[in-house]
């Protein structure tokens, strides 16, 4: 089996646990939550067995790269951070049904990964520009940033839906964590995604600096980067200074997350030095 | 005073910063959707006349650095500097107390705090519960009370700080990009092998920059994968003082060379054609482009002459070249040598694109149905004359930025600022214990100004190493 087969194989986890999180909400019954999260970490450690092999397979070519140069491998990557945050999560909180809101979103990378006609598998050696220490650094950091986002954004999605619970404490709505729990979880998710977007940038300015003698030039990646910042440092200032809590900050992390998928992806529409991440 | 000054209230609100920072968010992606600092004639053909003297008049087309999006800046600088001394001038005291004091009243008044009882007495408790304490959290200060002693630390009272690193630390961006466009300078050169210069092109202003040394380019070698795309470019490098070599190297993308404070970067390179040794291989009376029609597959080569409009075939409209230029800029970089032409589709509205004469693929961004690009000149050569070895320029980006370490500076302590900011609290334990009948009765508290979820977690843990018995 090669990487390309167990990846394939991997989205059909990630579908698979994304289906039984949503069961065993609809049905409010535990079992099917129990087994979501075993195929979520069978599907987490599949993905990373992926990466690895994806590395190794790149180097038997006589073209070995870390495997985080073209979009293909970002979304593999991209997927499993999203796997690995959002395990982590589960196991800290003990609330499966974050699950239904946060494994979707690295079936749908993984899917977009796999299916998109615009998106080649093949592994390709690196250009000139991408050979460099900083690539591991820069990628990982940024993709932290992103998953941790987008758990942010799912789990905001969840506060909105829980405000319209019935007073009564019947419905589906009922099932989901509590508000404050949702609310401190964004917030937590939005420190730890600001923190990794901040080194992620930095890394990049320090790597532009160090390949085209320049580190910060205002290329559409660079400058829809610096305003995701922006954005996410208005939520925690909203938030700490002015006590802004539950609705405003679900808003505001949408509106975060809404710019962060315009960095990963709607940049590529956008001419510009990052052109590499668009294939 | 400073309470009744309108102009001060307003720099030390946080709604200013909210309001700023979302200004720049919203007006930063003008940029991304105009090209910054392409020509006048490519905005006046994309554009039209009147939203070209629009752009034009509101400093679109160099937008991050027009004067407005400075100000935006320079307000938010103002807001950082004014909220830092308003907060500060207030917290200093309680960050740098002269004396810290406690009193075991501020923890009994907190709702969460852990309470049971021993049956030994205090003073046979002391002993062992200061021990426990400095292992599980630090040193404690032991105070006497009217019916036992209690146990007092704190730590980390300085991350109160924290918030104040992280906004210094964008002084320091500001700071060093400041000296950099002051005391420094973004240029490039183009040198053929074997030969030498000590002066470059500054950027967007086309100034000349003396370097004060020669830099020679002894070689230049572009090397390939197997399937044709670029491996490596390498270009040989020495430094000569006086006409005397003090240094060679080798330089490669993401490998510069540094020489007293100046940096040289691989940016691009060329051919140098055989007549003309000074001037690179492209000769604008004969240019050939080959069209890459998506929909079927096809490729379809086309000699073209300036000015002159090409029928795209499979009646997928014209296509004209305007403009050949030695050294294109491409949203503000250098992409060597470029052909700039009007491509209008087949009932679609005109627009420019850019032809790199190195870069085949580069016309594949923009994403259209058609793709262009020129023919390289090497390939035809080789197809017909000349088989000698080729001559090649390398085209070397040259800056000199003095500021960088000062931005590397703020690098640093904005990563150290956030990581305090977020994840360290100042935290305060108290353990208060007090003889009832022949028995002690324990209390454990502890208070931190942020995460105060694993500070609750925490005094549950010691008071558990104390003795609580678990629930």
């Amino acid at each position: 089996m090669n990487s390309s087969e167990l990846l394939s194989v991997v989205t059909f986890g990630y579908g698979i646990a994304a289906t039984l999180y949503l069961v065993s909400w609809i049905f409010q019954k535990p079992f099917p939550a129990q087994l979501a999260k075993w195929s979520a970490v069978l599907t987490v450690i599949g993905n990373l067995a992926g990466f690895f092999m994806r590395w190794a397979e790149s180097y038997r070519l006589g073209i070995g790269h870390a495997p985080l140069s073209n979009m293909y491998e970002s979304l593999v990557f991209f997927a499993l951070t999203i796997g690995v945050l959002y395990l982590f999560i589960e196991i800290r909180y003990r609330s499966p049904l974050i699950g239904v809101f946060a494994t979707p979103l690295a079936f749908l990378a993984m899917a977009y990964a796999s299916m998109s006609p615009n998106i080649s598998a093949r592994i390709q050696p690196l250009v000139p520009a991408l050979k460099s220490n900083w690539l591991i650094a820069h990628v990982l950091t940024c993709f932290f940033g992103y998953a941790a986002f987008s758990i942010a954004f799912g789990v905001s999605i969840m506060y909105l839906l829980k405000q319209r619970e019935r007073s009564d404490g019947k419905g589906l709505l009922a099932y989901l964590p509590k508000m404050n729990i949702l609310d401190d979880l964004t917030h937590r998710m939005v420190l730890f995604g600001f923190l990794f977007l901040s080194v992620g940038i930095i890394t990049g300015a320090v790597w532009a600096n160090s390949a085209w003698g320049s580190y910060w030039s205002w290329d559409p990646k660079e400058t829809w980067s610096l305003i995701t910042w922006f954005v996410y440092a208005t939520l925690l200032h909203a938030r700490l200074i002015r006590g802004w809590y539950g609705k405003k900050i679900a808003y505001l992390s949408i509106i975060g997350f809404v710019a962060m998928l315009f960095t990963y992806f709607g940049v590529n529409y956008l001419p510009g030095l990052h052109s590499y991440g668009s294939f | 005073m400073a309470d009744k000054n309108p102009i001060w209230k307003l720099f030390v609100s946080i709604r200013l910063t909210v309001v700023l920072l979302l200004s720049l968010a919203v007006t930063s992606i003008i940029g991304t959707l105009v090209p910054q600092n392409a020509s006048a004639e490519a905005y006046f053909h994309k554009y039209g006349a009147f939203l070209y003297r629009l752009f034009d008049i509101l400093n679109i087309f160099d937008m991050y650095h027009s004067w407005w999006f400075q100000l935006l800046l320079l307000l938010l600088i103002c807001n950082i500097i004014a909220c830092s001394i308003d907060r500060l001038a207030g917290t200093w005291k309680l960050i740098f107390p002269k004396e810290t004091t406690f009193k075991p009243s501020t923890f009994q008044k907190l709702k969460k705090k852990e309470n049971f009882t021993d049956s030994r007495l205090p003073e046979e408790l002391e002993t062992e519960f200061t021990a426990v304490f400095t292992k599980a959290f630090g040193h404690p200060r032991v105070e006497k009370t009217d019916q036992g002693f209690s146990l007092f630390a704190e730590k980390w009272r300085w991350t109160r700080l924290g918030v104040y690193i992280v906004h210094s630390s964008i002084l320091f961006l500001i700071a060093g990009a400041m000296i950099g466009s002051m005391f420094g300078f973004e240029g490039y050169v183009n040198i053929p092998e074997g030969e030498s210069v000590d002066h470059v092109q500054i950027r967007n202003t086309g100034r000349t920059q003396h370097l004060g040394f020669e830099i020679q380019c002894n070689d230049f070698e572009l090397s390939t994968y197997k399937n044709g795309s670029p491996k490596e470019y390498r270009s040989s490098l020495t430094i000569l003082e006086n006409g005397k070599p003090v240094l060679t190297k080798d330089i490669i993308v993401n490998d510069p060379l540094h020489y007293k404070g100046i940096s040289l970067f691989q940016s691009s390179y060329g051919e140098v054609s055989p007549e003309h040794t000074e001037a690179p291989s492209f000769s604008a009376e004969d240019i050939q482009l080959a069209f890459f029609v998506n929909a079927s597959g096809m490729v379809y080569k086309r000699t073209a002459e300036i000015g002159k409009p090409l029928e795209i075939p499979e009646g997928m409209g014209k296509f004209v070249v305007m403009d050949f230029k030695e050294s294109a800029l491409f949203m503000g970089q250098n992409i060597g040598a470029a052909l700039v032409g009007i491509l209008t589709p087949e009932g679609g509205e005109p627009a420019e694109v850019t032809l790199p004469i190195e870069f085949p693929n580069f016309d594949k961004m923009r994403r259209g149905d058609v793709v262009i690009s020129v023919v390289h000149q090497h390939e035809k050569q080789s197809h017909e004359k000349n088989p000698e070895k080729k001559r090649y320029y390398t085209g070397l980006q040259v800056v000199k930025d003095p500021g960088v370490w000062v931005v590397y500076s703020g690098f640093i302590v904005m990563i150290a600022g956030i990581i305090i900011t977020f994840f360290m609290s100042h935290q305060r334990l108290c353990v208060d214990v007090s003889r009832k009948g022949n028995k002690s009765r324990i209390m454990v508290a502890g208070i931190a100004n942020k995460n105060k979820l694993g500070m609750g977690i925490k005094v549950e843990k010691i008071a558990r190493l104390l003795g609580n018995p678990e629930k």
